[in-house]
């Protein structure tokens, strides 16, 4: 296909936005008209994704079509709330204002939708309604009267069931109809409604809702029966933690598999390159750089996929919602949201997909907070650097008869790790938002609903993409640096010593020591931190390379033996309790830099992790040291 | 406003059924939101006057948070800020 043709005809057709209240199907429908021919970006500089998706209705028009941010008002209040508002006012700079506004409620549960179109008819564009989920209103004896509806709103009414072949026919219609004549847009009045105008809009809104629409007022009958037992208060938190366990021993089991082979095909796409002839800086760059960073990131893409599989599937079923209910006085003690659960349960796989995963909370505060400490969850890649340190440190002997000491250590460095965050979690809630403390957990309980396979795929396929495309881009540049940091200058003619030991890194390494010293830090340990920001296993090959030691994984053992030759207790001891809070991760970083759309969070991320990580290595060495371990 | 036959939504009890009679911000004092922007917040999520509510399901600590059912759409909130609903039982 033609990408400059495409591109100018999608500029030509018209634009339609899709605004409804949250959970009301909206994407479903989105995805529905538009199947894959969608794309997912960012608004420039901020979070908020920005959905566009193109279609082409029965009488062959060309349709972009917006799906914006599920709200209950224009009234904003988060920013994804605002882009919502300011996309459908026209307020965006940059882009163009939709041409017609397709307000979609649940037909099931029109009651707050009905007040949203009202709403809607003052932004001066021509707005229509979409009742979606027409199926299940049916199945639940909810009749309604299409004509007086729109009689009653004062604009066209169409039914549409996104879940079925066919079942957006009527909305496609009305598209085409519409779209073939539109009105003019007229000014638009709409100012941020006050409590008094909610008031009578809601009444007004009731009001047309008992003209048009005659219900048997029972609740649906199978959320009522998996409420009972899945919000009961004992039996709700059982089951959640049940589903929990599942997901995360499906993000490291299932994953485990795919993992090995991309990591197997990355070593072997080094090792290939290493045999090509070319120059050897050439293939360092290549092999040690590129290769290896990139292959360090990609390698956690099937937890990815799998993580976003369930919590998308949570999502969509209607149960994400309940988890929040569920946990939100636990979480709320620390000041987080108890939507920031999974999030934070995500990182202890890997931050990155639990850093992606906060996008589920809607108040950029709440997801702020839990961005920052997900990177104390202790994940995956901390485990091979604990690992070679208890091992070749601490005694394998058991305490109080039964507790094997090197696990109880291991056990105390997670423990450790969920303390530092939710501390960090409570502080920042007092001081830094300080002006609006304590944000009110309010939050709809969906019905639930059969989850769309085609829906999940897409979305998994959008997340899987965004991260690979991060990975190209952000995460390989910063590879690159270290790369670069730990191979220039190369080293002399018939240098003895590593090649890393002449090279910027240990430059860096040496001029830190003063800083380190107190930390019981040597200078090889600091050269070894800086390959470990790519990814923090790496600082263990590091240690290796920095001691001589050849043999890549199998010489664990013996960089072990090394360490305890090196280094005193003490030292190990600051280093582990160095990794449980440093910002040790490049790709965690870039991560946070795109999702929070700046450069300013990721410092701060950086920054008070790293003052984290010196006061506790600082305490540690200190104290060990004065009871004799230095 | 508030006599003997109502009470607070914040302090209903599990199986509380009845209609919203006020919306009263002077008695969500600890709520995490000014006054107006909590009433708001409530009439968005379609607390009016006249509505009717259920109390379905709390929390394991401290029965909190709620979850109710407003006309047909059910919303979890927190007993603090539920206190400005003022609801008479059916």
């Amino acid at each position: 296909m033609n990408a400059g043709i495409e591109l100018a005809s999608a500029v030509d057709s018209p634009l339609v936005a899709l605004v409804g209240n949250p959970n009301c199907g909206k994407t479903a429908l989105f995805n529905a008209l538009t199947g894959s021919r969608q794309k997912v970006a960012n608004y420039p500089g901020v979070t908020v994704e920005k959905k566009l998706g193109r279609l082409s209705t029965p009488a062959g028009r060309a349709i972009q079509l917006l799906d914006l941010p599920g709200t209950y008002s224009l009234r904003a209040r988060s920013p994804d709330e605002e882009i919502t508002r300011d996309a459908v006012l026209g307020r965006l700079k940059g882009e163009t204002p939709p041409d017609l506004v397709v307000c979609v409620g649940d037909a099931s549960n029109l009651r707050l939708a009905l007040r949203l179109a009202l709403e809607l008819k003052h932004v001066g564009r021509p707005v229509m309604v979409a009742l979606n989920m027409m199926d299940i209103a049916r199945k639940r004896g909810i009749e309604i009267d299409l004509g007086r509806l729109s009689a009653e709103l004062g604009v066209p009414v169409v039914s549409s069931i996104a879940v079925r072949r066919g079942g957006t026919e009527a909305l496609l219609g009305e598209l085409d109809r519409l779209l073939a004549a539109l009105p003019a847009t007229s000014a638009a009045d709409w100012k941020a409604p006050d409590a008094p105008a909610l008031r009578n809009a809601q009444r007004e809104a009731d009001r047309v809702l008992k003209a048009a629409v005659r219900s048997p007022g029972t609740p649906d009958s199978a959320t009522t029966r998996a409420d009972a037992i899945l919000l009961h208060p004992v039996a709700g938190i059982v089951i959640l933690l049940a589903i929990l366990f599942v997901m995360f021993q499906a993000v490291f089991a299932w994953a485990k598999p795919a993992m090995d082979l991309i990591s197997d095909g990355f070593t072997w796409l080094g090792a290939f390159v290493g045999s090509l002839p070319m120059p050897e800086l050439l293939q360092s760059f290549l092999k040690d750089g590129v290769i290896a960073g990139v292959g360090s990131v990609i390698v956690f893409l099937p937890q990815i996929v799998i993580l976003f599989f369930f919590i998308l599937l949570l999502e969509d079923l209607g149960y994400m919602a309940r988890a929040a209910f569920l946990m939100d006085k636990i979480m709320g003690g620390a000041g987080l949201h108890g939507r920031a659960f999974i999030p934070l349960l995500s990182s202890f796989a890997c931050a990155i997909p639990g850093i992606m995963a906060t996008r589920v909370i809607d108040d950029r505060r709440d997801r702020l907070t839990t961005i920052l400490v997900a990177p104390l969850m202790t994940c995956s890649a901390r485990i091979p650097v604990y690992t070679l340190i208890i091992s070749a440190f601490i005694p394998d002997r058991e305490v109080w008869g039964f507790l094997g000491l090197q696990g109880l250590v291991m056990f105390g460095l997670y423990a450790v790790g969920i303390t530092g965050a939710l501390t960090v979690s409570f502080v920042m809630k007092r001081l830094l938002w300080r002006t609006t403390a304590g944000e009110p957990f309010m939050l709809e309980l969906p019905d639930y609903k059969i989850p769309l396979a085609k829906s999940l795929a897409l979305g998994v396929w959008a997340r899987a993409m965004a991260f690979l495309k991060r990975a190209g881009t952000t995460i390989l540049s910063m590879m690159i640096l270290i790369w670069v940091l730990a191979s220039f200058p190369e080293a002399p003619a018939g240098a003895t010593d590593p090649a890393i030991n002449y090279s910027l890194a240990a430059m860096i390494g040496h001029a830190l020591e003063p800083l380190t010293l107190p930390l019981g830090f040597n200078w090889q340990i600091n050269v070894a931190l800086i390959p470990g920001m790519a990814a923090r296993e790496v600082a263990v090959g590091a240690l290796g390379t920095i001691y001589a030691i050849d043999g890549g994984a199998e010489a664990t053992q013996q960089i072990g033996q090394a360490l305890v030759g090196h280094w005193s207790l003490a030292t190990a001891l600051a280093l582990l309790a160095w990794y449980v809070f440093a910002p040790q991760c490049a790709s965690t970083l870039a991560v946070i830099r795109r999702e929070t759309g700046g450069w300013k969070w990721m410092w701060i991320t950086f920054g008070y992790m790293l003052v984290l990580a010196y006061i506790a290595a600082l305490i540690v060495y200190q104290v060990a040291a004065a009871m004799g371990a230095g | 406003m508030a006599d003997s036959s109502t009470i607070a939504l914040g302090e209903a009890r599990v199986g509380f059924r009845g209609r919203i009679s006020a919306l009263d911000m002077t008695r969500a004092e600890g709520a995490g939101l000014p006054a107006p922007e909590l009433e708001r917040r409530l009439l968005e999520l379609g607390f009016v006057e006249g509505a009717t509510v259920e109390l379905l399901h709390q929390g394991l600590f401290g029965g909190d948070p709620i979850a109710v059912r407003v006309a047909q759409t059910m919303i979890a909130l927190r007993r603090r800020e539920a206190m400005a609903i003022v609801v008479a039982a059916a």
